[in-house]
């Protein structure tokens, strides 16, 4: 079954600028969809279509098999919860939880039982008659969270959650959602730019660009079969070098040098390969590159080569010899990646 | 205690001395003096007073014209308070609403502070005009015939009416930069657990204003019972005898007028008490209820 179906959505606002342009992603049952893409791509614009809070121009949002695109946020059986938490200053936590019951009529009893199991599974049960003011930034994440797990929705929105947090709590809390969302077996929805968080917390990851879906796929999926130059350089950490190079009848021409290949395609393309997939080597089949820069990172290690004009990028593991001066860049031939060159479409 | 780092040691008494200077003379010093005063007969003709312990506080608390009076500032206080900051944020969440030319419109509601006090004051009392103002028409057509300066209640009524709208586009910026000020994602949430605006408004905007509210409270009370004068001298055109006064009128009328300068500064002495324990009162009864973010 299929929670969400968003169908063909288009954000266009009063000036003229399309936020998202024409958007079709599916949202099955106790998914977790993470949209993923840098700032102004359009992903919060189209979390904030879902929830409501922005109109829908063009298109069809489908919740639970109904149609909301016209109804009030309040009406949709969606909960979310915003990047600055968005608590009532006024209210304590319990009254925090609370509020969105008392207001659909439910009946006391059920209200208190509800915000002390979600109280309980948070761990803020001590904090429950707190104000907001009087706690951390975790506790307020917790809350939040807390907030929409007892509206008990169809499905849950998180807009970047997690950006308001220091490193080390964003790692946990990270976690920790992912752990609620499959306890709770429901779908939700994750709004990121980090990339991390989205190969981490997905089932399957929307990569927007623009305003237009660029690629939908599991993380392991995004990760090695990139459908774009853009999407081979948005996920991964370092990101994928990118190479110009050239198809002709001898192979693949990179840099004023010949790999053998054998692909049908001719013409300008452009090279990826993932830095960790990479390796050097002091000789052999490969590409003769120059080191310039090593960086040490503990586990591992970044060396920053020159190929011709690029630079590239090869992660190894900090047991492996210092690579120093000239060496040879080898790789599978599975490990490459070529986009054409223009559209930077996968070949 | 770190000790201070000046060169002499009368330099911070130096600098003192402006601000102290300041409230000596125009605050203290007039107290004292309204103090002692209260406890004279004076003479109009700057001669020797004679001292008469407590018959001017006698006086005045047993005279009916003074209760009269009283009652009549308590009254409009309230009145005036309450109307101007309930239209005041009336226009503060209409314009929040406003999604094109907020702008514009903010402003125009705006200019109105922009005037002078008393210019806003004087266009109100020809509002008011007995020949040429357009509300007393309004008024006559339903049968209404106000007489301002004649009619004691018609006089009130309009007394109340300016004061109210000269202070309502003050309360309109403070609010609405109130309202801008609350996050736009604690209303999204709101939205998303309520489905009633009007509730929203009340149980999420409305508290998160209360702070603002309160400070715009005394604000307004002691507009309303101070700062009113102006407004109050050029409605009662003269014939302050058969008109709703506020109290801080009839101690300038009293005294200023009626030469009686004693019993004024008697007066003067009830007003400032009552506004001490009016403001020690808000602040203990109100500001307990209201949450400061």
């Amino acid at each position: 079954m299929t929670t969400l179906r968003i169908r063909d959505a288009v954000k266009r606002y009063p000036n003229g600028v399309e936020a998202v342009k024409g958007v079709s992603v599916d949202v099955g049952d106790g998914e977790l969809v993470v949209f993923v893409g840098p700032s102004g791509c359009g992903k919060s614009t189209l979390l904030r279509m879902v929830a409501g809070l922005e109109e829908v121009t063009e298109g069809e949002i489908e919740l639970s098999g109904r149609v909301v695109n016209a109804l009030e946020p309040a009406d949709r059986n969606i909960a979310m919860v915003f990047q600055n938490y968005a608590l009532y200053p006024h209210m304590t936590v319990r009254g925090n939880l609370a509020y969105g019951l008392r207001n659909r009529g439910t009946p006391k009893p059920e209200i208190a039982a509800k915000v002390e199991e979600a109280a309980r599974m948070l761990q803020i049960a001590e904090f429950l008659d707190r104000r907001p003011s009087q706690l951390s930034g975790g506790q307020r994440q917790r809350v939040a969270m807390g907030r929409a797990i007892v509206r008990d929705p169809a499905i849950f929105l998180f807009d970047e959650p997690l950006s308001n947090l220091d490193a080390k709590l964003r790692n946990q809390m990270r976690l920790e959602i992912k752990k609620l969302q499959r306890r709770l077996g429901r779908a939700a929805i994750y709004v990121t730019h980090d990339q991390v968080e989205a190969m981490t917390l997905a089932d399957r990851i929307v990569v927007l660009n623009g305003g237009r879906i660029e690629q939908v796929g599991t993380p392991t999926e995004v990760y090695s079969r990139p459908a774009s130059t853009f999407v081979a350089s948005f996920i991964g950490a370092p990101p994928m070098n990118l190479v110009d190079a050239q198809l002709d009848d001898d192979g693949l021409q990179v840099a004023g040098q010949v790999v053998a290949h054998d692909s049908a395609h001719r013409g300008p393309v452009t090279l990826g390969i993932r830095p960790e997939r990479a390796h050097l080597v002091a000789g052999g089949a490969g590409l003769d590159i120059e080191v310039a820069v090593v960086e040490e990172l503990g586990a591992h290690r970044l060396i920053h080569a020159h190929l011709g004009g690029h630079e590239v990028t090869v992660a190894q593991s900090a047991d492996e010899p210092v690579p120093a001066g000239r060496m040879v860049l080898s790789f599978r031939p599975e490990d490459l990646h070529l986009f054409d060159r223009g559209t930077g479409v996968r070949i | 205690m770190k000790k201070a780092q000046f060169n002499s040691r009368w330099m911070p008494y130096a600098l003192l001395m402006p601000q102290m200077a300041i409230i000596g003379i125009f605050f203290l010093w007039p107290a004292a003096e309204a103090i002692r005063s209260s406890f004279y007969l004076e003479d109009p003709f700057f001669g020797t007073g004679t001292f008469v312990g407590f018959e001017n506080y006698s006086n005045v608390l047993t005279d009916p014209n003074y209760r009269r009076s009283a009652v009549f500032t308590a009254a409009f206080t309230l009145t005036v308070v309450f109307v101007s900051l309930g239209l005041g944020l009336l226009f503060a969440v209409s314009a929040d609403r406003v999604l094109r030319g907020q702008q514009t419109y903010k402003t125009l509601l705006m200019w109105v502070y922009a005037i002078a006090p008393p210019v806003a004051g004087l266009i109100g009392v020809m509002l008011f005009d007995q020949h040429i103002g357009p509300l007393t028409d309004a008024a006559a057509a339903i049968g209404w015939n106000l007489q301002i300066g004649v009619d004691y209640w018609d006089t009130a009524v309009a007394i109340t009416v300016v004061s109210a709208w000269k202070q309502i586009p003050y309360n309109f910026i403070f609010f609405l930069s109130a309202l801008q000020s609350i996050p736009s994602s604690v209303k999204e949430a709101a939205a998303i657990d309520c489905r009633s605006e009007t509730r929203r408004f009340w149980t999420v905007t409305f508290p998160l204003l209360a702070p603002m509210t309160f400070f715009l409270m005394i604000l307004n009370t002691t507009y309303a019972l101070f700062e009113t004068f102006g407004t109050v001298d050029l409605m009662v055109q003269d014939q302050p005898g058969n008109s709703p006064v506020t109290l801080v009128y009839k101690v300038y009328r009293d005294g200023f007028r009626g030469n009686d300068l004693g019993g004024s500064a008697a007066q003067s002495v009830i007003l400032m008490v009552l506004v001490l324990v009016l403001t020690i009162a808000q602040f203990r009864l109100i500001e307990r209820r209201v949450h400061y973010s």
